[in-house]
This record gives structure tokens, sequence and C-alpha cells, in this order.
């Protein structure tokens, strides 16, 4: 599959590599460019291939509170926060951005790879009084980010750009939404707009000085800020607590699926957790499924890793034993063999400027 | 892409410089560019032996690892120290300052199973 925007990436010297079924931009200049361009300046990202469904009725609040672990109810309208689709045994199905349009209106966006799931999920369990559309094949998406993206911003609409995050604002017709969200722990904002209108938000984003980025680019951005990727760091084998998200799981409300899964986990005790380890001496990059000794004991794997270009060291996330996962614990991992010294870290291992 | 005249090249995108019966060996401009930013190189050891077409050493770049395999047998008698710290050597001078190891040829014959640039200028089209 290709997104709208899939000429001007080859125009624009895109390397394209599959991702999830989708011909996606790994780089344009390169990965270490494109990262510090987000870091320092600002840097757009076709975010098309990214899933959209419109969520409305009388019934919407309160079905999403039951499909979903944070609280919708405590949602302002113009609002968004991050959210987790559960299977009954508490596994992740996917996680995602709720926007709330409206008092009984939501867009929900969610990950390239789980559209269909999601979609088939949630339809199984729709309810009288909801509306759901999956409208992923209407809208293209674009994320701006960076330290100058509140400048592309006001270039854009000829607005200033809100200060605070998870705002969303509509703009007129064709329906399209601008949301001060994104994926690399730098300020910025993500750009929905119809597929008749990508290809010109895209030219008018570089116009405004932000620079082409690509997937290698928005991997290592947020590695470096310890956020988790479906796939990777989330599976429908581990729950939120195990992944460290137990900030987005409301588990005073009355119910959702996967609620009782998560207080038998509690009262058990969580058995591992997703840590972030830093890499101590000189190595080289880490990389998923690598594997991670505590105490001469293989006892786990990365499930991502990267050489961090903004630290310069070799940086990995993993499932550990709840016993071993405090920040400071002495790990090892082991790249073809030989293994180098990490510890457990708090997150995120990249602290944005001032 | 360049692709100097005076060097024998491997399929998998390795050049070797011919001095006596010394060899230096690096990876192309051809291969750097597919690469892309290399940030990790891991030449031989000193004095590891080596077959030709065996794995010699290996570049990362951001996203993945390569290995770099040897053009001819022999044994490994220099590596280049400036990698450790430079990486991205590979990237901006991959015929000179960013060669990998210096090799004793073993078997001169194997030379003659290398491409001379011609051939793999149209190899990589």
């Amino acid at each position: 599959m290709r997104t709208p925007l899939y000429s001007e990436h080859i125009a624009a010297g895109g390397r394209m590599v599959d991702f999830a079924g989708w011909e996606m931009p790994v780089q344009y200049s390169g990965i270490l460019a494109e990262h510090k361009a987000v870091r320092e300046e600002a840097g757009v990202f076709d975010i098309s291939h990214m899933g959209e469904f419109l969520v409305s009725g009388p019934e919407s609040e309160t079905w999403l509170d039951l499909l979903l672990t944070n609280r919708v109810a405590a949602l302002p309208v113009g609002q968004a926060h991050y959210s987790l689709l559960l299977n009954e045994r508490g596994g992740v199905i996917d996680d995602l951005i709720v926007y709330r349009n409206g008092a009984a209106e939501f867009l929900l966006v969610v990950n390239a790879s789980m559209i269909d799931e999601d979609a088939a999920w949630m339809k199984s369990q729709l309810a009288v009084g909801v509306d759901f559309k999956n409208v992923s094949g209407d809208f293209a998406a674009l994320a701006v980010q960076g330290p100058d993206s509140a400048g592309v911003f006001e270039k854009l609409f000829n607005r200033p750009m809100p200060i605070t995050r998870n705002r969303v604002i509509e703009l007129g017709l064709p329906r399209a939404f601008v949301l001060t969200t994104g994926y690399t722990g730098e300020t910025g904002f993500e750009w929905i707009v119809p597929v008749s209108g990508a290809v010109a938000a895209w030219r008018s984003a570089l116009a405004a000085g932000a620079k082409p980025c690509g997937l290698g680019a928005r991997d290592t951005l947020r590695l470096e800020m310890g956020y988790p990727l479906n796939g990777s760091e989330l599976s429908p084998d581990r729950t939120p607590l195990e992944a460290g998200l137990g900030f987005f799981v409301d588990l005073e409300k009355q119910k959702f699926i996967g609620k009782s899964a998560l207080i038998d986990q509690k009262a058990g005790g969580v058995p591992t957790r997703l840590v972030a380890l830093k890499v101590v001496e000189k190595s080289p990059p880490i990389r998923p499924h690598y594997p991670v000794w505590v105490n001469g004991e293989a006892v786990t794997e990365t499930t991502s890793g990267a050489l961090s270009p903004s630290l310069g060291c070799g940086i990995a996330m993993a499932y550990l034993p709840a016993a071993f996962a405090k920040p400071g614990q002495e790990v090892e991992i082991e790249v073809r063999g030989r293994k180098f010294r990490a510890c457990v870290h708090k997150k995120p291992f990249y602290h944005k400027k001032a | 892409m360049n692709v100097p005249e005076n060097l024998r090249y491997a399929e998998s995108h390795e050049w070797i410089l011919v001095e006596g019966d010394t060899g230096t060996v690096g990876i192309t401009d051809h291969a750097q560019a597919e690469l892309t930013d290399i940030v990790f190189a891991e030449p031989p050891a000193v004095g590891k032996k080596v077959s030709a077409g065996e794995v010699a050493a290996v570049v990362e770049s951001v996203k993945a690892a390569s290995d770099i395999y040897s053009p001819v047998s022999g044994e490994v008698i220099e590596r280049n120290p400036a990698l450790d710290q430079y990486p991205a050597l590979l990237n901006t001078d991959p015929f000179g300052a960013g060669w990998i190891y210096k090799i004793r040829i073993a078997n001169p014959a194997e030379l003659g199973a290398l491409k001379d640039p011609a051939a793999y200028r149209s190899q990589i089209g």
C-alpha cells in the first residue's frame, strides 16, 4: 500500500521500505541528520499509514470507557489522551490516542499494523447508540515535531500553536484536525487532513521549514524517550502494568475489558516489567532480540535497541523479572557473543533541551 | 559512484588494494551509500586468519548490522584504529581513511576471481 504522499517521498529522495504492508520512507538525507533536525529544529513525518476511527453517538463515551483503559468520561472536549485497547486477558491489542471532538464524538488514531484487527475487535463489541466508522482511507496525516514546530504551525495556520500538549483544533471543511501530540518527546503537532489535501499539506509544511523525516528517525526518537512500540514492546501477551503504562489505566473505572485480569495480576504481583537499559561502555548499536544477562544468567532479550544519536551510547528496552526492574540494576547485553555492561535507567533516556 | 581504477572488487562490495603481498580492504562507495549512516565498525583483530568469502568485519548503520567478507585469504596484519572513534569515515572516505584492515595475502591466485573496475561498475549499474 502507498500513502497519498508516495510520489512526494520519491521526489524528496526517500528510501522506501515495507512497514506493516505500507511502502514508507525509512530516510531521506540520513537518519542521523533527520533525528538531529527534530531535536534541534523541526521535522515532518508522513504518518498517513496510521488508522483513524470516528466514534459518535449518545452512548459513545460509555462504550469507549468499556473498551479502553483510560477514563474517557474525564476527557474534556478539545483534548486528547493516550489509552490502550486490551483483550480479556489484559493483554495489549493496541495503544492509541483518543481525541474528543465533541460531547459525543471522538477520533481515535491507531497503529498502521493494527487497523484491521482493532476495527474488527471494536465492531465485535459494538453497542446500541454507538456509531463506529473506520475512516483510515479518508485521511492522510503529518507529524511536525521539533523545537521550531511552533513557527511552522504559525506559518501554516496563522495562529499561535497551543502551548499545552494534547489539544485538538478542528479546521473547517472538509474536516481536518490539528493535535498537539507526537511520538518524539519534542513539542509539535499532528495534522490530520483529507486525502485530497495531503500533497498540499506536505508541501506547505516543507515550505514552512520542516525537514522531511523517515521512519528510521521516528524510531530512534521514540526510543530515546522510552516510548513503547506495538509489536516490539506491546503485545497481546503483555499487560500495560508490565509495560509501565499503569498511568494510562484507570482501575477505579467500574469496568473495562481486561480490568479483572489486571486486578488479579496486581494482586499476585506483576511478574516482569519493561525497563530502559543504558549501556555504560562503548558498544555496538543494540538491536531487538539481543540476550540480556543478569548475574550470569540470560533472563530476557531486548525488545528494541539503538545507538542513541543524541547520547552516543547504546540504549534498549527489555522486560526484566520484577526483582531486577529497578534503576541502577546492572545487566549485560550480548552482542555477537560479547557482553556489554548496561544498567536499568529511569525513562526517558533523553531530556529535551530547555 | 566512484570506482577507482587501481583496486579489485568483490561482488559483495569490498575493495582490495594490492601492494606486494599486502592487501588493504574496505567497502565501496556504492556500499556505503546503500548502508547509509555508519555508526559502528568492528575491524578484525590483528593475527586473525580469514579465508576468502569469510566474514572478517562488521559495520553497522543506524538500522542494520552488515557483515564484511574478506576478498582474499590470509592473516590480518593491521586494523584501522580510527574507525573505533570515527566509523563515519566509512561514509565520507570509503577508499581512503575509511579502510578497514590490511591482510597478508596467502594465495595471490584468488585475486583473479575478483572483479576489475569495469566489471564492478557494470554490476552496480
